[in-house]
């Protein structure tokens, strides 16, 4: 049986669901038996490659950059899972979402900013007005909501996703966890 | 008292006429969900989570405002039913910014714990973002209405409880606010008597205790029923 091409992608989140996913411990091993790694930031690939089977998606979608990753990971991947409350509702992330983003860039690098106070203006992506969830942008496969999901949560569903099925979680994670 | 006897969810029930359809459901062992009902207060009928479907109408009815009535077929959880709920669970999500991981009743919400009975894992609606503020003059209490679902505990216990009426509400849809006073800041309210019922009967995050963390704000809902029944057994 050939191996499940498996890519995750950290967003605009704190990198804590990928922590989770670390936090499997030892049944990474038994897990990486049926899996092959073929993007992430626990990797060295550059680009997100074609023909991805499943796909884990940390973060919300907050600048232009993550839109344009967002529409290439849905394009080049058969399922898409939103893992985590960033991805599933804009969680943190979204709290800037009631304010102005020159709001937010002046409270961030000018207010908050100890030396070179000033909005960089190249090399870091745009911001979007709103930090909204994967979702509102492309068509998500499956939620795992939970922040992070617990490492169970996680190796529940790469076990259920690499033995074929649809994992049903009612009951085994919630917002916020 | 008449007595009236109809089913719910199949199962034969009877119950005094002036009983609603949640009190009949919940003295027969079958549970409703709810919201913005609180036993030992009036009910309103606000949230629409309870709502059931009754033979005769197709107007899906709230259980805790209606009362029973002979013959009465009730169904408690169709598919239909469960769809508008979650639903409801959604929009309330959307509406406000309910931020459960930071939240300082996370693990200890009514709204959360409802979402996931329901099995609601995303929100299909576009989230809002309101420009919620959050009041923190009280000396002891926090009114943050970013976690809000206006139900109305804190109005209605603060009215028929404690009888000092701080708590309304003003505004219009989603413009709606709960209010302290004439839309003072709740430390300068001459009429609140800071005795934490509101706080209390929350079901959310919305109101808590000055001092608590994410997760740390821990309601005691149970001082209601108790305290209903003295004043009862007095009069």
């Amino acid at each position: 049986m050939s191996k499940v091409r498996l890519a995750t992608v950290w967003m605009d989140g704190c990198s804590g669901c990928h922590m989770s996913l670390l936090d499997m411990d030892e049944r990474l091993i038994d897990l990486m038996q049926h899996v092959d790694l073929v993007y992430s930031p626990l990797v060295d690939t550059k680009e997100y490659p074609e023909n991805v089977d499943v796909v884990l998606i940390e973060g919300a979608v907050s600048s232009e950059e993550d839109v344009e990753k967002i529409h290439k990971i849905r394009h080049r991947s058969k399922l898409v899972v939103s893992l985590g409350d960033c991805a599933v509702t804009s969680n943190v992330p979204g709290m800037r979402n009631r304010f102005k983003i020159e709001d937010v860039e002046h409270r961030a690098y000018i207010e908050n900013a100890q030396n070179n106070q000033h909005v960089p203006r190249s090399v870091i992506p745009k911001m979007l007005p709103h930090s909204r969830p994967v979702h509102e942008f492309v068509k998500v496969d499956l939620f795992v909501p939970g922040c992070p999901p617990e490492a169970d949560t996680i190796f529940f569903t790469l076990s259920e996703l690499v033995a074929g099925r649809m994992p049903d979680l009612t009951g085994k994670t919630y917002f916020g966890a | 008292m008449a007595v009236k006897t109809f089913t719910i969810d199949g199962q034969a029930v009877t119950a005094e006429e002036t009983d609603t359809i949640l009190q009949a459901a919940t003295d027969a062992g079958i549970k409703i969900p709810t919201l913005c009902h609180l036993d030992g207060l009036g009910d309103v009928g606000a949230c629409r989570l309870c709502i059931t479907e009754v033979s005769g109408t197709n107007k899906l009815l709230p259980a805790c405002v209606t009362k029973v009535s002979e013959g009465m077929e009730i169904k408690t959880n169709s598919e239909r039913i469960q769809k508008y709920r979650r639903m409801i669970l959604e929009l309330l999500f959307a509406e406000r910014n309910h931020v459960c991981s930071v939240c300082v009743a996370n693990r200890h919400c009514e709204l959360q714990t409802l979402a996931e009975e329901h099995g609601m894992m995303s929100v299909r609606f576009p989230y809002q973002y309101p420009n919620t503020t959050v009041d923190a003059s009280h000396d002891w209490f926090i009114l943050d209405h970013n976690r809000c679902v206006l139900c109305t505990r804190c109005v209605r216990v603060c009215d028929e409880v404690e009888g000092a009426h701080v708590w309304d509400v003003m505004g219009r849809g989603t413009n709606s606010r709960v209010i302290t006073d004439l839309n003072q800041p709740w430390g300068d309210s001459e009429t609140c008597t800071s005795c934490s019922k509101c706080v209390q009967v929350c079901p959310t995050g919305a109101l808590s205790s000055k001092g608590k963390s994410v997760a740390e704000m821990v309601k005691k809902r149970d001082f209601l029923p108790y305290l209903m029944a003295t004043r009862e057994e007095k009069i």
